[in-house]
């Protein structure tokens, strides 16, 4: 929501809003020839590294999820030496972890009229067409050797009765081409990965380094050739030299304070070669889940994600009487007591085609504005119904046929629906008990949309290299396939592509040229300097000796950025916002406490460095929010809707990726225009 | 109830040298609706803003999947509910006026790192052992091509969600961690994957385990009971004749 | 050969196949030990028994497996005490100030978490009733006795209702045995399942033998003493 008093004028506008605008589009190196024979022409022309040349070539590769993991198993497999790091105690805690619905492929094994190009076309549709061409059909491409490097490794994936690989449909789309493990597909996926990445550390070809955050980057003679890590353990500052750098370090969806993402996960890694002159892609693209588990305090951690399948048996609805859902917030009265006249079931009002499966963009906001009306039915007014009394009914009606029972018996029907939809939804709905404490087959859900995923991250090119050479980015960290909205069951696909059957081959496209470099020596002037710069860092920290916790700032940038940079932004409340997040960040760097010291354990120090570079991040986000006059996916302007209160894309003058320099807080943008020759662009409509 | 009192008993340790003690806090407040960690995370808020140093606990995904908090609480891994992570774990389970003791795990081959941290490299050297098929990226055959029955993949499945957090060896009162390692070797002794090495893998854990200064299993099954995934102690009985039949059985030899 | 084999009987697996083979041995052992002791009972002023006694020690194979059974005891006594003491060691040097164990399904907290103070209670016991039945008689301790023309016998009889006149040692003997069914509550089946004999179809099934057996077996025993001290 904006603060109505903020008017800006126009001069004040423009000292909020300065940028720079660079208007030659960035050149993504992508190959020539007909999209589909693309990548396969280029994979088998690329240059190659002789496998005496690997083992003198040394690669850092920075994350241990779906995608970094995956990238230092391979390329340890390959020959190269790899060195690998990660902030968490072991590399199995990656965030991927947590990923509930499963991983896209374009296998069609059910026969259902699946292929690449389908895929493709949905990914990039889906995306709002906001992506390269060429990087979605090589996903889409690899898609079918991810299912098959998983099974090998032993992951369990669902199985039919015959012996096969399972499917289910996904996130709205019309072929079955997920492959699942219950509601646990990340992390079987990740033990996989860890499992590969175990055996080339055993193997002595990968060095892992646990405990070890990498806090800048080096780059010596334009490019990166190493990085500053902390070990956690001991605060010791390291550095490590390679030919190249890799990051598969994750979104920055924790900007917000509150998200679906784990408390560790962070921004800085990607944001400190941003510092050093990366450019950051589409910030502002971030994705919100609708069916999370709403707030309940102040003292909130995080959010809990609710798996988007609910939505397959769950119908949405608000009270349509003011005065009612007061009573419901007040605890007055509860969702039982709204007689079915009184309910808005406004998903099915508003989208009759798809009803309850909108996808996440779409649904998320219409519960905001339910909510923003007065609607909501949480003591915070911030929540709305998911009910499953209807599928109850309806399923028990018909066991109760199938088994020749009394279908008028309410009673019996409720109790033989509640077992079919425990069955598909047991461990879901205990773990929303365990959480609330409410009993979700007696009274409906309580959800509301939280940040789950950022499509925006590191530009990088065809290769996954960004600006800077040597630097490559995988996974969630870099910007490049899912447009402006990812589609269901995508990021574990996308994660595992860069990181197994993409980036090692890519990457080959740089260091082909270095073979003849010698070992890069981590004490060279460029090495020593970023050390310093980092000990400065740190010890300005400390010195700051201020009153306020780290935590309280960042829950402050996180309301900031919910409140102007969330599900719908305008451009007053973005000038606003940024103002607000350069003022906290001076406060930041007035008053907060880190206590303890560095030479320890120091779990305050280690958020109060990710905390600080939120600050910037946070920033750049709103600039770019601000920029991009058009709805698109997870990016809705108030300004850019149409008469029905739809996103209204301008793709004659947005059809770009906007890549932001930083420049210390006077960005320059940099545009990479997006040529579609193979899709034409149209509106989503789920009407 | 949204505003109990209780009163914490908290190991503070320095670091892994130094010796440890209890500190005793008292926090009001607490709200029913909030989560464990969330009630640590207003205890240390208010160390804070006292200007002092707050308790170092792991956490991480706070959904009870990535493995990294831990704790123990009055005497129970992950709290005293069953089947839950201590970031699942929520206040409601408390009454006013409890006292709450949060220790951290006790084994030998988990050394506290600081207050309630401790650390869990081990668990990566078992796996490192042997825990994986050797296969490099790109060697698959199709997905497809070998059909696995359905309640053999589910049984692996079962195997395998195992979270590494290191319940087991905490409840276990021999500081046994015979179910994460079984748990592995289970997980891919049901596949035809990983079936292959299954000889090799089972001898090189189990040296790894025992290596690692971990107890050995007498059957009690605390670890089941604890364990926040509910694996079954049935995984140790099949670590056991993979254990037995690669060593005795299998031409394998493991150095 | 002694490489491998002896990595796999001193990993921890394979000393807790020392446990459960000895530990069946001995199992089997007690159901035999207590067919032959309840001939106490019979009213033949303890003829059968005392042949029997000659029988079992005269035997050659029983002999021999005697002291199998001797060694096996001992066996699992000190691979148990090295156990335990592995095992306390594991816990590292600090505790736990609070700590409470719970078990998995029908398993039982004491039995499975007490089996080693259990064991160490039933090995003084051991001692116990060795010194005051088996080395007396070997040592020759006991009267001689002829039944019918056969050999002369040692009166073993004589000597166990003697001393099972006495209510102390009635009382000492019923204790050990209910120490001895908590032992075997947990031993029995688990036994088997560090042999890897765990399966849904079979398991319920040993659990329940063995829970049958380690309530049986004892309460056999115990009905001994019982019996003689106040009916013969």
């Amino acid at each position: 929501m904006t603060g109505p008093e903020f008017k800006p004028a126009i001069d004040e506008y423009t000292l909020y809003i300065r940028i720079t605008i660079k208007n030659m589009s960035l050149n993504g190196n992508v190959p020539p020839g007909p999209l589909g024979d693309k990548w396969t022409k280029y994979r088998s022309s690329m240059p190659l590294v002789a496998p005496n040349n690997k083992r003198r070539i040394e690669v850092i590769i920075v994350g241990t999820g779906l995608a970094g993991g995956a990238a230092a198993a391979t390329l340890g497999e390959l020959g190269y030496k790899v060195k690998v790091f990660t902030f968490h105690d072991s590399p199995r805690r990656a965030h991927s972890i947590a990923a509930q619905g499963g991983i896209n492929a374009a296998k069609n094994y059910q026969n259902d009229g699946d292929s690449i190009y389908r895929l493709f076309y949905d990914t990039i549709k889906g995306g709002d067409y906001r992506s390269r061409e060429s990087n979605v059909h090589r996903l889409a491409e690899v898609s079918v050797n991810i299912i098959d490097q998983a099974v090998a490794q032993g992951v369990p994936f669902a199985r039919e009765y015959g012996g096969l690989l399972a499917n289910r449909s996904f996130g709205g789309v019309q072929v079955s081409r997920t492959f699942y493990a219950r509601g646990q597909t990340g992390q079987q996926l990740l033990l996989g990965a860890y499992q590969s990445l175990s055996r080339q550390v055993s193997l002595g070809n990968v060095t892992m380094y646990n405990r070890h955050e990498m806090v800048d980057l080096v780059i010596k003679d334009g490019k990166a050739r190493g990085i500053i890590t902390r070990n956690l353990l001991n605060g010791e500052i390291e550095r490590h030299a390679a030919h190249a750098v890799v990051l598969g370090t994750g979104g920055y969806g924790n900007v917000f304070y509150l998200s679906t993402n784990a408390m560790n996960s962070n921004s800085s890694a990607a944001w400190r070669t941003v510092k050093r002159g990366a450019y950051m892609a589409n910030p502002c693209y971030c994705q919100i889940h609708p069916t999370c588990i709403p707030v309940s305090g102040e003292y909130q951690s995080k959010l809990t994600l609710m798996s988007e399948s609910l939505r397959n048996d769950g119908r949405v609805w608000v009270p349509k009487k003011l005065e009612d859902a007061k009573a419901i917030r007040e605890g007055r009265m509860t969702g039982l007591d709204i007689a079915e006249d009184d309910r808005d079931y406004y998903l099915e009002r508003r989208y009759p085609a798809f009803g309850n499966l909108v996808p996440r963009d779409v649904a998320s906001r219409a519960a905001k504005v339910a909510c923003d009306e007065g609607l909501g039915v949480s003591p915070s007014g911030l929540a709305v119904f998911l009910d499953f009394n209807a599928a109850i009914m309806r399923y028990g009606k018909s066991v109760a046929h199938s088994r020749g029972l009394n279908e008028s018996d309410d009673k019996l029907v409720k109790k033989l629906g509640t077992e079919v939809i425990e069955e598909k939804y047991g461990n879901l709905f205990e773990m929303y008990e365990k959480i609330t404490g409410e009993n979700p087959y007696v009274r409906p859900m309580k959800i509301y949309p939280a940040i789950h995923y950022t499509m925006g991250g590191l530009w990088v090119d065809y290769n996954l290299q960004t600006n800077i050479p040597g630097l490559f980015a995988t996974g969630e960290a870099n910007f490049s396939d899912h447009g402006a909205n990812r589609l269901g069951a995508s990021a574990l696909m996308q994660g595992l592509a860069d990181g197994y059957f993409v980036l090692p081959y890519t990457i080959g496209t740089f260091l082909a040229n270095e073979i003849r470099t010698p070992m890069i020596d981590a004490d060279a002037p460029e090495f020593m300097q970023a050390e310093k710069d980092v000990k400065d860092r740190i010890d300005r920290l400390f010195a700051v000796k201020g009153k306020q916790s780290v935590e309280s700032f960042h829950r402050r940038l996180g309301k900031i950025m919910w409140d102007y940079c969330g599900m719908s932004r305008n451009a007053e409340g973005l000038i606003k916002a940024r103002k607000l997040i350069q003022e906290l960040r001076d406060e930041f760097y007035r008053d907060v406490f880190v206590p303890g010291s560095n030479d320890e354990y120091n779990q305050e120090l280690e958020k109060a460095l990710r905390v600080a570079d939120f600050l910037e991040l946070g920033e750049l986000m709103t600039v770019d929010a601000l920029d991009r006059n058009e709805s698109c996916g997870g990016h809705f302007r108030e300004e850019y809707q149409t008469e029905e209160g739809e996103a209204l894309r301008r793709d004659d003058e947005y059809a770009y990726v906007s890549a932001w320099e930083w420049n210390e807080g006077n960005p320059t943008l940099h545009k990479e225009d997006l040529i579609f020759e193979n899709v034409e662009l149209k509106t989503r409509s789920y009407k | 109830m949204d505003n109990m009192t209780l009163t914490l008993k908290l190991w503070r340790q320095k670091n892994a040298n130094s010796k440890g003690a209890f500190e005793t806090h008292t926090l009001a407040g607490v709200s029913e609706h909030m989560s464990f960690l969330e009630m640590l995370d207003v205890l240390n808020e208010q160390i804070i803003n006292e200007g002092k140093e707050p308790f170092a606990f792991e956490h991480d995904c706070r959904e009870g999947i990535c493995g990294t908090c831990s704790l123990m609480i009055n005497g129970y891994a992950h709290g005293p509910q069953q089947g839950t992570t201590t970031c699942q774990l929520h206040m409601r389970h408390f009454n006013d006026g409890d006292t709450v003791t949060i220790e951290p795990w006790r084994s030998q081959a988990f050394p506290v790192v600081k207050d309630l941290v401790v650390n869990r490299d081990a668990f990566d050297r078992i796996i490192q052992a042997g825990g994986y098929v050797s296969i490099n990226t790109g060697q698959a055959q199709d997905g497809n091509a070998i059909a696995i029955e359905k309640e053999q993949a589910a049984g692996a499945f079962d195997a395998a969600t195992c979270i590494g957090c290191g319940a087991c060896v905490a409840a276990c009162p021999n500081a046994s961690a015979m179910l994460f390692t079984a748990a592995k070797v289970s997980h891919l002794a049901q596949l035809p994957q990983g079936e292959v090495e299954a000889a090799k893998r089972a001898q090189k854990m189990v040296a790894q385990h025992d290596q690692e200064g971990f107890g050995r299993c007498s059957n009690i099954t605390a670890c089941e009971a604890e364990c926040p995934k509910g694996i079954s102690v049935a995984h140790i009985a099949r670590l056991n004749r993979e254990y037995i039949s690669a060593s005795l059985g299998s031409e394998t030899q493991v150095n | 050969m002694v490489n491998w084999f002896s990595r796999f009987i001193t990993s921890s697996i394979g000393q807790k196949i020392i446990m459960s083979l000895t530990g069946l041995f001995l199992i089997t052992f007690l159901l035999v030990h207590l067919i032959g002791n309840l001939q106490l009972m019979s009213s033949d002023g303890g003829q059968s028994f005392n042949e029997y006694a000659y029988f079992m020690t005269h035997n050659p194979l029983i002999k021999t497996v005697s002291y199998g059974l001797y060694a096996f005891i001992l066996l699992h006594a000190i691979q148990g005490i090295v156990l335990w003491r592995r095992n306390s060691s594991a816990r590292g040097s600090v505790g736990y100030a609070v700590k409470k164990d719970r078990v998995a399904g029908d398993n039982s907290r004491v039995s499975s978490v007490y089996m080693g103070a259990l064991g160490t209670v039933i090995l003084i016991f051991i001692l116990i009733h060795m010194y005051q039945f088996w080395l007396q008689m070997k040592l020759g301790n006991t009267e001689m006795i002829t039944y019918g023309d056969g050999e002369p016998v040692k009166d073993l009889y004589t000597l166990v209702s003697a001393a099972y006149d006495n209510v102390l040692f009635v009382v000492f003997y019923v204790v050990s045995m209910i120490f001895i069914a908590f032992h075997l509550w947990h031993g029995f089946q688990s036994a088997f399942q560090t042999l890897g004999l765990n399966h849904p179809k079979w398991t319920p099934l040993i659990k329940t033998v063995g829970k049958i057996y380690s309530v049986a077996v004892p309460v056999g025993f115990a009905a001994i003493p019982i019996y003689m001290h106040f009916f013969q």
